[in-house]
């Protein structure tokens, strides 16, 4: 199973790579979704995927054995990463909206300089 | 005393600083009122030159400094008392004639401020103990003295030159403090005295070479000899108070001192001697001779001044007792006949509006005194009795025919040298002063009896000074040779007279002064000579070649900036993804035996495998989608198949907030998507392909090190102690969420810090919606014109 999702990842990667070599702004933002959506699987994975008890403590017992979870840390990074995931893709949004409402242009190599013109 | 000293350099610093708030109350009487205190300095200086005795130091330890290492002692020698009565005392008089000079030009404040801070620069150099104090105030000359030449900053000429020279003497400031790291690497002490009384000689080392080179190096680009020689000349574009103290006692004059200074730690040695004595020969007659062909006084004197220079270095490179001695003297003369010839080329600007000294004539009508100090100053300069200058150049002539070995060379420059000095001397002074009926009367702006006093008193007081001690050179005998017992290491006893009676230097100098004389008497043939071989140098113009090296330097330097700062935003990732694939492919073929697990892989879930099949179509569509808007979709497929992924394995909080989260993104991208420009094909096919290439290599290695790091089985303490306690000591039930909120909380923290800035953001861009109204009709047309090219 790891293969196949370390096959899924680089796939992933692929693609996100090549969106945000794209000129075409609305690409690059697609890209920076899929490279933020598959570092966050690297992680997970990272934390192993071979036992699929959930990280909840039974009633009426006060432990959990460790040992029948995968790793709860990659699990919190992974939940972090996703919620600073979505900063950024807010910020990223709001940013190129501006940025096409003020220089008029999708291309970005038309935004080589840093004068205003 | 000593410490009076050390605190009147402070004050120089302080006072200097200080100028811009003093002007306006004192205004005119500035200058007037802060030579006071290079006068004190002098006093005090005075007082040590007669109490000092012939084998004597004294050093003022400091505890205080910026670094440990690097306290600031200070060293009371016969070296660094001449150099600092030369500074303190001519600074006095600079400052008088500063007063007055001054007077017409806006900025005064800065111009005070800068002297006073170059002179209390100068004056921390020539005492200094330590090695990087010296640097310090080494560095503190130069800038103080980039202002001073750039003083007139609206003229390019200034800003030229002021540029040039410190270019050249910041570039032998490093040289200097490279060094200086050398000499404490290898002697274990950065402190002047330590070296001195430790006899530490660095001859022997392997690095003597490099050191020697470096200082000599810093030595000759301050001290502008050749062929550092023109920023000089350069500098002349200085206001003429400043050309004056930069010539006479300070800054070109620190290279020799340093020399001095360091001869106990390196000098002497067969590189020393013959490395010295090529460029102060070379130098020496160079500007002897190139000064003949000018015309403005000013540079006239500047070329004179690069050949003095040359001669002392010259001196200190012939390394005898005598030929030190000489330097030491000359520099003295020097200082004093330079300084006034300065200041009276100042007057003569001042009262007649030129300094040419071809067009002007008969000047002793109208400034009698000044002119009785030229040829005083004059008479010094060509070294004839009764100044000073005499005495200096019997003793120059006297080593340069004892010079061991090199004799033969030496004295022909020496006495060629000084043959043109003299016709200079006397050119000089012919053309000012005496009226001459062929050449054109000359107006007079101002008489002598129109300045103040304080305007001619150091022209006056110089050559007095230069007439005085060249009657009397005895006062300098104590504090020579207590120079040259810190210079050579042992002491000799100097007598210095004006009279030696009948011997081989007399008859050289009046051999000299016999061709200096026929020099000037056939000046006319002579100056075209000269000036035919000057036009043959602009050939060669060394200030021009060197603008244009540093502006090459600058295109070369810009050019590579642009090759690598493109601007194009793919490039700066495409650079990023191939320099990483590179870096981790040399890793990975390096050790490429094992990339499965030996447990191998956890068994195949085929709904898990379906759900990413799913997904990696929902990619894969993403990339060649058409329109934004399908692509936003299958991005919707992606984020949620993941989503899944994560429930399918037990992470349910993972699943629900990137459920959340993708919903969100997926809502306010549907909402911006008709404000966002539309799909367009805008790269070439070959680029479409080369970068399909480096992204498949990138999936690629990256497949390959998520399996990679599947073989590293992390420590798992901290999530067992976490799994453990979750409800014993954070009492919740779910794991994830005590880690969150109550084992990891100030991390959490952290990251609602990172939220909070990206909607501080999305705020403070979203603001100007007035803007944005404005703007609403320019882009409309903007997405109708897309939409024409788009092919959505």
């Amino acid at each position: 199973m790891e293969l196949i999702i370390a096959i899924f990842i680089g796939l992933m990667f692929s693609c996100g790579v090549y969106l945000i070599l794209r000129r075409s702004i609305v690409k690059v933002i697609l890209g920076i979704f899929v490279l933020s959506n598959a570092a966050n699987l690297i992680i997970f994975l990272a934390g192993g995927i071979t036992k699929s008890e959930v990280a909840f403590i039974p009633d009426g017992e006060q432990t959990l054995d460790p040992t029948l979870i995968n790793d709860p840390v990659a699990q919190v990074l992974v939940i972090k990463s996703i919620v600073i995931g979505l900063g950024i893709a807010a910020y990223i949004l709001a940013l190129k909206y501006r940025y096409f409402e003020v220089t008029g242009t999708h291309d970005l190599d038309s935004l080589k300089n840093t004068d205003q013109r | 005393m000593g410490n009076i000293l050390l605190l009147l350099i402070g004050l120089l610093f302080l006072v200097g600083v200080l100028v811009p708030f003093i002007y306006p109350v004192l205004k005119k009487r500035t200058g007037v009122v802060l030579s006071v205190l290079p006068l004190v300095i002098f006093i005090v200086l005075l007082l040590e030159l007669l109490s000092i005795g012939s084998r004597e130091s004294i050093i003022l330890d400091s505890t205080w400094g910026f670094l440990s290492g690097m306290e600031f002692s200070y060293r009371l020698d016969g070296l660094s008392i001449i150099f600092g009565l030369l500074i303190s005392g001519i600074g006095f008089l600079i400052l008088l004639f500063s007063s007055y000079y001054m007077a017409k030009y806006d900025r005064q404040p800065h111009f005070y401020t800068y002297l006073t801070l170059f002179m209390g620069a100068m004056t921390g150099l020539v005492f200094a103990d330590n090695l990087f104090v010296l640097f310090v105030f080494w560095e503190l000359t130069s800038v103080a003295s980039f202002f001073l030449i750039g003083f007139d900053h609206h003229l390019e000429k200034s800003r030229q030159a002021s540029l040039q020279a410190l270019l050249i003497t910041a570039f032998g400031g490093l040289c200097l403090l490279f060094a200086i790291i050398l000499t404490g690497n290898i002697t274990g002490t950065y402190r002047i005295s330590e070296l001195i009384n430790l006899s530490i000689h660095l001859g022997n080392h392997p690095h003597y070479y490099l050191v020697l080179s470096l200082v000599l190096l810093a030595a000759i680009t301050k001290s502008a000899q050749f062929p550092f020689h023109f920023w000089l000349p350069g500098a002349m574009q200085a206001p003429t108070p400043i050309s004056a103290y930069l010539h006479s006692a300070t800054m070109v004059n620190a290279g020799v001192f340093l020399l001095l200074r360091l001869y106990p730690v390196i000098g002497g040695t067969m590189a020393w001697k013959y490395l010295l004595i090529l460029t102060g020969g070379i130098t020496m007659f160079l500007g002897a001779f190139l000064s003949m062909g000018q015309r403005d006084l000013k540079r006239i004197l500047a070329f004179t001044t690069i050949s003095a220079l040359g001669t002392m270095v010259l001196l200190i490179g012939i390394d005898t007792p005598n030929s030190i001695k000489a330097a030491i003297v000359f520099f003295i003369v020097h200082g004093l006949y330079k300084g006034g010839l300065f200041m009276i080329a100042g007057i003569i600007d001042k009262s007649t509006g030129s300094r040419d000294i071809y067009k002007l004539n008969g000047l002793f009508r109208g400034i009698p005194v000044t002119a009785i100090a030229a040829l005083l100053a004059v008479i010094s300069m060509a070294g004839l009795p009764p100044m000073l200058g005499f005495v200096g150049k019997e003793l120059v002539y006297e080593a340069q025919i004892q010079a061991p070995g090199i004799s033969w060379i030496v004295l022909p420059l020496g006495v060629g040298a000084n043959i043109l000095m003299v016709a200079v001397s006397i050119t000089v002074f012919y053309e000012l002063f005496v009226f001459n009926k062929s050449k054109p009367v000359t107006e007079f702006k101002y008489h002598e009896r129109q300045f103040p006093v304080t305007f001619l008193a150091g022209a006056v007081l110089l050559a007095i000074l230069g007439l005085g001690l060249g009657m009397s050179p005895r006062f300098l005998e104590n504090i020579l040779s207590n120079a040259l017992y810190y210079i050579q290491g042992h002491s000799m006893e100097i007598k210095l007279r004006l009279w030696h009676g009948f011997n081989q230097v007399l008859m050289l100098s009046i051999f000299t002064i016999l061709c200096g004389v026929a020099i000037f008497i056939f000046r006319k043939p002579v100056n075209r000579v000269i000036s035919a071989f000057i036009n043959w140098l602009d050939r060669y113009h060394l200030p021009t070649l060197f603008t244009s090296v540093i502006n090459y330097y600058i295109y070369l330097a810009s050019k590579n900036t642009r090759r690598i700062q493109h601007g194009y935003h793919r490039f700066y990732l495409l650079t990023f993804f191939v320099v990483t694939i590179a870096l981790i492919s040399l890793q990975q073929f390096r050790i490429t035996e094992v990339i499965l697990p030996e447990s191998g892989f956890s068994p195949v879930k085929w709904h898990v495998a379906l759900l990413l099949f799913i997904a990696s179509l929902s990619v894969i569509f993403a990339v060649f989608a058409r329109t934004r808007l399908s692509a936003i979709l299958a991005m919707g497929v992606i984020g949620y198949g993941i989503g899944m992924l994560y429930l399918f394995y037990g992470a349910v909080d993972l699943a629900i907030t990137q459920f959340l989260v993708e919903t969100i993104i997926m809502i306010v991208f549907v909402m911006v998507i008709y404000y966002l420009p539309r799909f367009a094909i805008l790269s070439s096919k070959a680029s479409r392909v080369r970068d399909g290439i480096i992204s498949i290599a990138v999936g690629a290695f990256v497949t390959l090190i998520v399996l990679k790091a599947q073989l590293i089985k992390p420590d798992s303490r901290v999530s067992d102690f976490f799994v453990e306690n979750s409800y014993t000591l954070a009492h919740g039930k779910n794991i994830i969420n005590t880690i969150l909120i109550d084992f990891r909380s100030l991390d959490t923290l952290g990251e609602m810090i990172v939220i909070t800035m990206a909607a501080a953001g999305v705020f403070s861009l979203f603001r100007f919606q007035i803007q944005r109204l404005k703007k609403k009709e320019e882009e409309a047309s903007h997405v109708e014109r897309f939409e024409k090219q788009g092919d959505d």
